[in-house]
């Protein structure tokens, strides 16, 4: 039997379920757009049928990292733009274990950008958020690397001179094989890209534009929105690298024009790193961690198995 | 210097088989009986630097590097980049020769290939005057034509094997058998023939020197040559790592390496990633899910993981990283050894620290300290780090084989089974109470994800029990002395291990303390000072944090006056005795050395008689530091 019951537990998952008993009120900002996706995430997880017991959320710092204290499952809140690779190794510890990154767009594209870029490349089969209010939330409204060109905050009082982050692309040409966008105002559409994420076998990245009422006043509510998939005027193949290419491109600058185009940009079926690496015979087949409590693995010994070769 | 001592050492390129050369002559010489020790030379290059290693040998215990050497075999350097122009250090192709001098011992041996290094050249140099004034054989032989006319020009190494047996009277029978273990039969049989023409060759030089290949009865116990990099690997594996994630840095990549080939064997998985600040957080990652794991990196590397191993102490989750020093600051002398990194080690990384230090003094301490490292990391739940350095790391020696039989540890420390989980306490909401306050010795069990009424968060914020944010001052506080608290059961659990090694007549007049690599070499002094009519003891250190307080007291207050011997430029090790103790500041003066070369054993009685004597060690690669008050 394994250590583990939790993963792939088969039984009835309430909603409740994911609201933890300590602190059930989150404490964001009236209008905050981090509610949206607390609520997107709850609704899919039982959704795709996992438990809390089963969940790791791993989140950065920012008030989008605040996101695992009112969600209950295995929480890491670990440190500004380390979520990923904090949970990129659980999923390699242990593979059962259904692994959800989150953070803010200072933390992931920023000063956690090289790890968004070697996660997606990698293609862990693993989830991440990124709540995208295009400002720093929590250090109290300074330029984040998805602000728009010439916007002013405290630390950039004349506005910006440097053109925003393209994260969509970003990802793409990093190796992500999901990736899509959604926004706070848009619950529905929210809810089902979410678990759709999860439920992609690979890496999976959402850019969810989260408004910031309290440092972002003059920011878009990002309403009125479009679904790309819902809408005549965009006909693209979100299979086809070289076109969710150009979509995603136009989106990206549309966002800055006013105009907000959420969905689905792009998926890919590629095998996810642990199934290449146990191609490469470098991971075995039983999850790491089931190893120290299973009573029948023979230890190896470097007595036995790499003395004689220094004698 | 005796004469049962051979100290050889083979120089060429980088590129030019040094490496191996000398590793296949250390193990036959191991075979034989002999003990062996050998120090690597090399620049941080690929080619185009040149590189010696010497092997050290005698029938006795052979602890550390000698003091010069009394055997050169000198290849010259076939990668030199401009062979004949005279380059800013002197002619490439000739350094191997000439940068080699000054070692030497009177009436030492070169052999060197006269097929690459140019004879009209040589007495340029001087040599000969040279060679006269210090009583030293030269011999010059065209080692090239040897080993083209048998095989390929790299086997040259192979023919100066030969025209050794000859001159030094050097039985070659194991060293052709471990030929016959490394090559296919086609290239070992072409190298054999190189050998023995190398041999035959040497037969006309009509004056061999006075000097012999040491002998040893067969020794009564099967011999492992392993290097320090070797024994942290094995240990680490012995312990139960089935995890390791970095970024290759000299000289730490040696670990990386040894971990990522034999992971596969053993069930695990080794993952080269992005930078070390990934590196340390993926080992964070995958402890927390339950993997024994490590990580590390060299200086430059471990200050990016400064912010993920505070995080490790804060969360407690269970971490080994293992830090090679090199020469710094920043990229400062890649492949050169120094011991400046102790303060960068326990410090690094925001608030009070809360990790565990070792830092192991040889070959052997490296295998028992990772080991250490992992159990009490695992079982306490705090960070644990192994300290070495580029000497340690690529020094080869003997070990008793019968030193590695011991039983894996598949133990994942306090970490709780399911059915356990079941008794243990929870919020009334069903979290589980990731960090109690009142532990045993301050542990608060933990769960890992996917175990079934296991859930809870925790976060590098200040927490309350339940894992979740907490500023509460009493809280904080509570937390705080908890998890500082450990520090006072690991210190005993650290007494009854004794990683300290004493060395030398207890009721001795002085003292000499060290940590770390330089250990044996500071007891093989030690010894010299007591033979040649001193009182003198000394102590090997190893725990760095928490500080062995009443071990070392002791030791200092049994002596009059302590020499701290290490390899920096600041004395840190010295500071952080002082600060740990308190006092003993009037007893306490520093040997240091920081030109990238680690301490000969005659130089430390050198700088220790000095010391006694109060004499200047200006004209040495040394530095004497008094003590506080002097
Ligand atoms: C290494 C480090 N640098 C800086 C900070 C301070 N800091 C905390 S959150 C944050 C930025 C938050 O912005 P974002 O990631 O977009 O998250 P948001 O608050 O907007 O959700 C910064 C700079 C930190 N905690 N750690
Ligand atoms: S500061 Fe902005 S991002 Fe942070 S909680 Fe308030 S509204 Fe949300
Ligand atoms: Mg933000």
């Amino acid at each position: 039997m394994s250590a583990f019951s939790a993963i792939g537990e088969d039984r009835e998952i309430e909603q409740d379920e994911f609201t933890p008993g300590i602190e059930p009120q989150a404490t964001w900002c009236p209008g905050c757009g981090d509610f949206s996706v607390l609520k997107a995430l709850k609704q899919a997880m039982p959704e795709v049928g996992r438990t809390p017991d089963e969940t790791l959320l791993c989140t950065g710092i920012g008030c989008s990292g605040k996101l695992n204290s009112y969600f209950d499952s295995y929480g890491f809140h670990t440190i500004h733009g380390r979520a990923l690779p904090v949970a990129r190794a659980a999923k390699v510890a242990n593979p059962g274990v259904e692994v959800i990154a989150a953070g803010g767009d200072g933390d992931g594209y920023g000063i956690g950008g090289n790890h968004f870029m070697h996660t997606a490349r990698e293609n862990h089969d693993m989830t991440y958020i990124v709540f995208n209010n295009e400002i720093f939330g929590l250090t109290k409204g300074q330029t984040s690397p998805t602000s728009p060109k010439g916007h002013k905050s405290k630390t950039q009082p004349s506005g910006s001179a440097k053109a925003p982050l393209r994260p969509l692309s970003l990802s793409l040409a990093s190796g992500a094989s999901y990736v899509a966008r959604t926004a706070a105002v848009n619950p529905n559409q929210a809810a089902e890209v979410v678990a759709e994420a999860i439920e992609h076998d690979g890496f999976a990245h959402i850019d969810f534009l989260t408004q910031c009422p309290t440092w972002n006043k003059d920011a878009r509510q990002y309403v009125p929105y479009t679904d790309v998939q819902d809408s005549d005027e965009y006909d693209f193949d979100i299979t086809d690298r070289q076109e969710a290419g150009e979509m995603m491109y136009e989106v990206e600058s549309k966002l800055y024009e006013g105009e907000v185009l959420t969905g689905r940009f792009y998926k890919d079926d590629r095998p996810s790193y642990g199934e290449e690496k146990r191609a490469t015979g470098e991971m075995p087949e039983q999850p790491l961690a089931e190893r120290y409590f299973d009573e029948d693995v023979e230890w190896e010994r470097c007595a036995d198995e790499l003395i004689d070769k220094h004698t | 210097m005796t004469d049962q001592e051979l100290i050889w050492r083979i120089a060429g390129g980088s590129g030019d088989g040094i490496d191996s050369t000398s590793r296949n002559f250390a193990k036959a010489l191991m075979r034989s009986g002999l003990d062996v020790f050998t120090h690597r030379h090399y620049p941080s290059r690929i080619r185009g630097g040149h590189t010696y290693v010497e092997v050290r040998a005698a029938e006795g215990e052979v602890r550390s590097r000698g003091d010069g050497y009394n055997v050169l075999l000198a290849l010259g350097d076939s990668f030199a980049r401009n062979p004949q122009e005279d380059a800013y250090y002197g002619n490439e192709e000739l350094k191997p020769l000439t940068e080699n001098f000054d070692d030497l011992r009177e009436g030492g041996v070169i052999i060197y290939d006269e097929g690459l290094i140019d004879g009209e050249q040589v007495e340029e140099v001087g040599l000969h005057e040279k060679a006269e004034e210090n009583g030293w054989h030269v011999y010059p032989v065209d080692l090239r034509a040897i080993a083209k006319e048998h095989g390929r020009e790299v086997m040259r190494n192979n023919a100066g094997i030969g025209v050794m047996s000859t001159l030094l009277n050097f039985d070659t029978s194991y060293y052709e058998e471990i030929i016959g273990e490394v090559f296919n039969e086609e290239i070992a049989e072409a190298n054999r023939k190189v050998i023995e023409q190398g041999a035959d060759t040497a037969e006309e030089f009509d004056e061999h020197p006075a000097l012999q290949m040491p002998t040893a009865e067969e020794p009564d116990a099967e011999q492992a040559l392993v290097s320090g990099s070797d024994a942290i690997a094995y240990g680490a594996l012995d312990a139960g790592c089935r995890f390791i994630s970095g970024y290759p840095m000299t000289p730490w990549t040696d670990v990386f390496t040894i971990m990522s080939q034999n992971l596969p064997k053993f069930g695990g998985v080794s993952e080269q990633v992005e930078d070390e600040i990934a590196a340390a957080s993926l080992a964070i990652g995958a402890s927390h899910a339950g993997v024994k794991a490590m990580s590390g990196s060299s200086g430059g590397g471990f200050a990016l993981m400064s912010e993920p191993l505070g995080l490790a102490e804060m969360t407690e989750t269970p971490l080994v990283l293992v830090e090679a020093m090199r020469a710094g600051p920043s990229t400062g002398m890649p492949t050169k050894p120094e011991q400046a990194d102790l303060e960068h080690v326990l410090y690094t990384s925001q608030g009070d620290s809360t990790r565990v230090v070792f830092a192991p003094g040889n070959h052997q301490e490296c295998y028992e300290q990772i080991r250490t490292a992992f159990e009490i990391a695992y079982e306490y739940q705090i960070p644990t780090i192994l300290i070495y350095d580029q000497k340690l790391q690529g020094e080869l020696r003997n070990v008793d084989r019968s030193f590695f039989d011991r039983d894996p540890d598949p133990d994942a420390g306090s970490v709780l089974t399911e059915a356990e989980i079941e008794e243990a306490a929870h919020h009334n909401s069903g979290k589980f109470l990731r960090h109690e306050y009142d532990g045993e010795k301050g542990i608060s069990p933990r769960t890992v994800p996917g175990q079934k009424g296991g859930r809870f968060l925790t976060t590098g914020n200040e927490h309350n029990p339940a894992g979740h944010i907490s500023e509460d001052p009493e809280n904080r506080v509570l937390q705080m002395d908890r998890r500082r608290g450990k520090f006072e059961y690991i210190r005993e659990d650290l007494d009854e291990k004794g990683n300290q090694t004493h060395h030398g007549p207890e009721a001795a007049e002085y003292g000499i303390m060290t940590w770390g690599s330089h250990q044996d070499t500071v007891f093989e002094a030690v010894d010299r000072l007591n033979d040649a009519g001193h009182s003198v003891k000394a102590l090997g250190v190893s725990d760095m944090m928490p500080y062995p307080v009443e071990e070392v007291s002791a030791f200092l207050e049994s002596v009059e006056e302590c020499l701290v011997v290490e390899m920096n430029a600041s004395g840190q090790f010295r500071g952080l005795t002082q600060k740990e103790l308190g006092r003993f500041g009037p007893k306490l003066s520093s040997l240091l050395k920081y030109n990238g070369n680690p301490f000969e054993p005659a130089e430390i009685v050198d700088g220790f008689e000095s010391s006694i004597d109060g004499e200047d060690l200006a004209a040495t690669n040394m530095k004497y530091v008094p003590a506080a008050g002097d």
